[in-house]
């Protein structure tokens, strides 16, 4: 578990870690809880590691315009444990409370976990159902690129060389929204075989507003709108939510490996679709 | 008023915190990788991708050219090296030659072709990784069973049918007792393999002294000894030229129980570089490199008579061996053999074994080593005999059990149980679950579609490895006491302690003969160089019988203690109790510090008596000893997932003597979750080209707290006859009577579906697949 020889920087400012970035075979490290794995594995050889970790506001959470603004190398731990998303956006905070251990949530960050697009990380899942949006930025300028387009498949996303995700912005949950995350966990790495997150609005008795987000079943997680359409207008009752939960893999290329067969997974989806699509609708009252 | 707290009378017996742990807690032990020298050098081995393929060619220039490396090693200079030893004997085995780097051919993924030397670690490493090798790729074969087939791939091609041996034992009438049997039941079982997980993973640094022409090698080892002896052949040196020094070892679990390639490899590389070197195995390395457990295919078949009267078991055992004989591989499913009877009074067994080379690591000791494979075959076969009659598991049980005046018990495989009271654990542990209720709750459970199951367990096991014509080094133990001028004890075992506490236990048998503190006992082992000739710890042994001989050299000394006592007194009439001699008749004392004193300073010395307080025991044991217990284990699945929760899991455990409970419970604990861990989580799993696909923690699952039920243990405590302190024996209980008592609970909670027997590990899909039909 030795890497091979690589340079380390910790860059002061964004100026100067696109600077660095630009250097050849380099890579950013936020947090480290993917790549150095890998490193160890001798599965990645980045001749330089550029530690965003000294880079000045890049670790705030900030409420603005209706939206929760959340730095790049903001840790799950803090996502979990900070009083602001628990409050205005429940669903990231428990998404954050079910990553991997104590330790990996104390160094690992949204911004490196989303950058490095593991089909199995659990946040694709609660930022599928929120809508979230992802800033990246580059020596040139910046976008802003919604969930569904930045994560492309499997560890591939839509950054550019020399580009870094520097923020993740979710909306705030509008009062008598019901939120979940329904993870399976693979037993030996803690990632999800399978992960739900569900948002539930009611409003005259009606689902107003379902967003699912799936993650673990297939190369890349995704947005469940066929649920979300069986939903919408219902009455939410127990038999909605398992007629909407069983359409949730239609579709769709399930992965297959030693931890669950294709079509055990696919069982699982509709299983924790439904678990979370049902303890979303009890919060949502 | 100053106040004193009084000792308590005895220590043998208490909860007393474990000495080595504020050094483990805080980080300031010492291991392998701890070590540190001046002119230390590094090395990195380079292992075999493939299974099975010739080594046509190896170009280490590349390597040899990388600044920083010293020298590149490969089969070719250590030829003339002895052979990996396999200590094991069985008549007609086939035991290949297994050289500490290949030669012209590798046999398993992770097999060692060539080593890096290297001022530098990371140097070392990237080095090797620039050494070109040619393989040509040959067919592999993974499956033992698949090995047995005709046309398999031949592992070491000189031996086509990859059989290494086979074993018959018989007893009684098997084919009269089957023939007339009114219920047979057969069953294949299998106990998968598993991979031990040691925290630390093996490590050794070799220094070799080119001015004394002698060698140290540290080693993360159950086996100093041994290992001194076993290296010590294989490199041609005189034995005692040699130290080997097992420092903190952290975790053996038996694969630690070995003498592998890389201590000879790294005693030859500090001889020919005239330096220290230090390697240590990586945890991806560590997955390929260090032996395997379990890997068993068993064939039952258990009859019985109409009243559920055990009358006689077969087996037909397939051993996954792997490509190698480590020091014991071949023996370990023997000792399934001798454990198949489990607690039952039936004499007529038939057990056949076929030992079976695979292109995979090689399998040898791992936590109970046969004896849970036996005790998972023998459970599982009398709870599917209850469910074929309509008896409850627990009356089979109670109906078949050896009875507690049948001791010494003759078992069918030739051992002799030492004591027993097989019900008593049972009992105590029904009670514990309040049998008959958690029956009706599982009815009305039932009743309500959920599916709850009860599983027992009921194992016996065999430890204290064990008298030496029943082992292949030697069964004894050794321990010196030595009492210092100022009276403080120094204890030497010849057992070498990896986290069984016995720094403790072993405190507290001294303390308590001695009359002293425990603070002013230390126990010290695992070093040649200190510690006389010892055997190690392993199969449950080191308390029983290294524990022994300290009582008895504790005895030996008392008999000096005492001559020295009686000089001082001027009495012909003395006793020695809580730290002092006393004279009889005046009831004048003298304490052990004064009688130590005096017997080093040596103005005066006793009839023929020599200076100093200092005694050594070698104890042999007539017998090996027989721990027992039952273990029941409640579960409830998940109807939609297939997911196995533990509700509860209570382990009622006959240990014989208890001498700390504390570390009794750790033990049990340990023994628990390791045997969870085989029933739910853990698989070594090969492809058909004998990669290895569960080669790292992200694949492979080990159980985590969180994925663990409390556990509630209690004992019984039945003395063993075989030794003064009456100890049998618990490192292996936990992990012996957990499997089957998790897998009967989960059949249990199936059998409404039909449901008579799965194969561990119990993963949610393969429930998932029996409730909807499907074949697990």
């Amino acid at each position: 578990m030795i890497p091979q020889n690589f340079e380390y920087a910790t860059p002061n400012s964004l100026a100067e870690a696109f600077k660095l970035l630009g250097e050849s075979n380099a890579k950013a490290l936020a947090g480290g809880m993917s790549l150095i794995p890998l490193m160890k594995l001798r599965l990645a050889a980045p001749d330089k590691l550029i530690d965003l970790r000294n880079v000045p506001g890049l670790n705030s959470i900030r409420e603005e315009g209706g939206m929760l603004r959340i730095g790049a190398l903001v840790t799950h731990y803090e996502l979990e444990s900070s009083p602001l998303v628990r409050s205005r956006c429940p669903l990231l905070a428990e998404a954050a409370s079910q990553i991997g251990d104590i330790q990996v949530r104390n160094m690992g960050t949204i911004g490196g976990s989303v950058a490095h697009a593991d089909p199995a990380a659990d946040y694709p899942a609660s930022l599928h159902a929120l809508e979230a949006q992802v800033k990246l930025a580059k020596a040139g300028g910046e976008r802003t690129l919604a969930i569904g387009s930045f994560l492309q498949d499997t560890f591939t996303t839509a950054l550019d060389a020399g580009e870094l995700v520097v923020e993740i912005s979710v909306p705030v949950e509008a009062a008598g929204t019901g939120v979940s995350y329904q993870k399976c966990v693979q037993p030996a790495s803690g990632f999800a075989i399978v992960g739900v997150a569900a948002r539930i609005r009611k409003s005259g008795g009606r689902i107003a507003l379902a967003r699912v987000g799936v993650t673990g079943l297939s190369g890349k997680p995704f947005r469940a709108a066929n649920v979300e359409r069986l939903l919408e207008g219902a009455a939410g009752s127990a038999g909605d939510i398992s007629k909407a939960a069983a359409v949730v893999a239609d579709g769709v290329d399930a992965n297959n490996d030693l931890h669950a067969s294709a079509d055990y997974r696919k069982h699982l989806a509709r299983v924790y679709t439904a678990r979370a699509l049902a303890a979303a609708a009890r919060k949502a009252g | 008023m100053a106040t004193t707290v009084a000792r308590p009378e005895t220590l043998v017996g208490k909860r007393i915190k474990r000495k080595e742990d504020p050094r483990l807690i805080t980080g300031t032990a010492t291991y392998v990788d701890d070590i540190q020298m001046p002119g230390m050098h590094h090395a990195s081995i380079l292992r075999s991708p493939h299974a099975a393929a010739i080594l046509k060619s190896i170009n280490i220039r590349p390597a040899l050219e990388t600044a920083g490396v010293v020298a590149v090693f490969t089969g070719a200079d250590v030829k003339d090296v002895g052979p990996v030893p396999c200590g094991a004997s069985l008549p007609g085995l086939r035991v290949p030659h297994h050289h500490i780097l290949a030669q012209d051919r590798v046999y398993f993924a992770g097999h060692p072709v060539a080593v890096v030397v290297s001022t530098d670690r990371y140097i070392a490493r990237d080095a090797a990784d620039r050494i070109e090798v040619e393989y040509d790729v040959k067919a592999a074969v993974a499956d033992p069973e698949k090995a047995l087939e005709k046309g398999a791939p031949a592992v070491h091609p000189q031996w086509p049918d990859n059989i290494a041996f086979t074993f018959h034992q018989e007893n009684g009438e098997v084919d009269k007792v089957f023939a007339e049997a009114a219920v047979v039941v057969k069953q294949r079982i299998t106990s998968q393999r598993l991979i031990p997980c040691a925290m630390e993973t093996r490590g050794v640094v070799a220094d070799y002294k080119t001015g004394e022409k002698a060698l140290t090698i540290y080693s993360s080892t159950q086996i100093p000894h041994l290992m001194r002896s076993l290296v010590a052949g294989m490199l041609g040196m005189p034995e005692h030229k040699l130290r080997v020094v097992a420092p903190e070892v952290g975790g053996g679990f038996g694969s630690k129980l070995n003498v592998y390639a890389e201590e000879a490899l790294m005693g030859f590389v500090s001889m020919r570089i005239g330096k220290p070197v230090k390697w240590i195995e990586s945890r991806r390395e560590g997955f390929l490199a260090t032996i395997h457990g379990r890997g068993h295919a068993d064939y039952f078949e258990i009859a019985a008579g109409k009243d559920g009267t055990i009358l006689g078991l077969t087996l037909k055992l397939i051993q996954d061996l792997g490509a190698y004989h480590q020091l014991l591989t071949p023996a370990i499913p023997t000792l399934s053999v001798l454990m198949m009877p489990g607690l039952y009074r039936f004499k007529n067994i038939r057990a056949d074994i076929v030992g079976v080379f695979t292109n995979c690591t090689p399998t040898d000791a791992y936590r109970g080593a046969g004896r849970p494979e036996a005790t998972h075959g023998i459970e599982r076969m009398v709870d599917m005999l209850a469910a074929e009659m309509k008896m409850d598991p627990a009356e089979i049980r109670l109906k078949n059990f050896i009875r507690p005046e049948e001791f010494p018990y003759a078992t069918a495989t030739g051992l002799s149980y030492d004591s027993g009271e097989y019900d008593k654990p049972l009992k105590k542990a029904l009670d514990l679950v309040n049998y008959g209720r958690l029956r009706e709750d599982q009815k009305r459970a039932r009743a309500e579609g959920r599916l709850m199951g009860i599983g027992l367990s009921t194992y016996g096991e065999i430890c204290a490895f064990g008298p030496s014509p029943a082992t292949p080094a030697g069964g004894w133990e050794s321990a010196t006491v030595r009492v210092e001028p100022s009276g403080k004890v120094t204890v030497h075992t010849g057992a070498s302690p990896h986290g069984q506490g016995e720094e403790t236990t072993f405190a507290q048998i001294a303390a308590d003969e001695m009359g002293v503190d425990l603070d002013d006992v230390i126990v010290l082992h695992g070093d040649t160089a200190i510690v006389q000739y010892g055997i190690g710890t392993f199969g449950s042994r080191a308390t029983a019988v290294g524990g022994t001989a300290l009582y008895f050299a504790l005895q030996d000394l008392k008999v000096k203690i005492k001559k020295y006592g009686a000089m001082l007194l001027d009495s012909s009439d003395v006793s020695y109790s809580a730290g002092r001699c006393i004279c009889n008749k005046t009831g004048k004392s003298v304490t052990l510090a004064e009688i130590s004193g005096a017997s080093y300073r040596a103005m005066r010395l006793p009839p023929n008596t020599e200076p100093g307080l200092m005694a050594t025991h070698f104890w042999e044991p007539p017998n090996f000893t027989f721990p027992f217990g039952a273990h029941i284990v409640v579960t409830e699945i998940d109807k939609e997932t297939g997911a196995v929760e533990i509700k509860r899991y209570v382990a009622v455990d006959d240990c014989g003597k208890i001498i700390n409970p504390l570390i009794v419970a750790g033990q049990v604990h340990g023994g628990v979750v390791q045997g969870i861990g085989q029933a739910l989580y853990e698989n070594a799993v090969y492809d058909d080209n004998g990669q290895l696909l569960t080669g790292e923690f992200m694949d492979y699952a080990i159980p985590k707290a969180s994925m663990l039920p409390r556990i509630e243990e209690d004992h019984t405590e039945t003395p063993s006859p075989v030794n003064p302190l009456g100890v049998k024996g618990v490192g292996e209980a936990g992990t012996i009577g957990c499997s089957p008592a998790v897998v009967n609970s989960v059949v249990d909670a199936l059998s409404p579906l039909g449901v008579k027997h799965l194969d561990m590990p119990l993963s949610p899909e393969k429930i998932w697949r029996v409730l909807t039909g499907g074949k697990a």
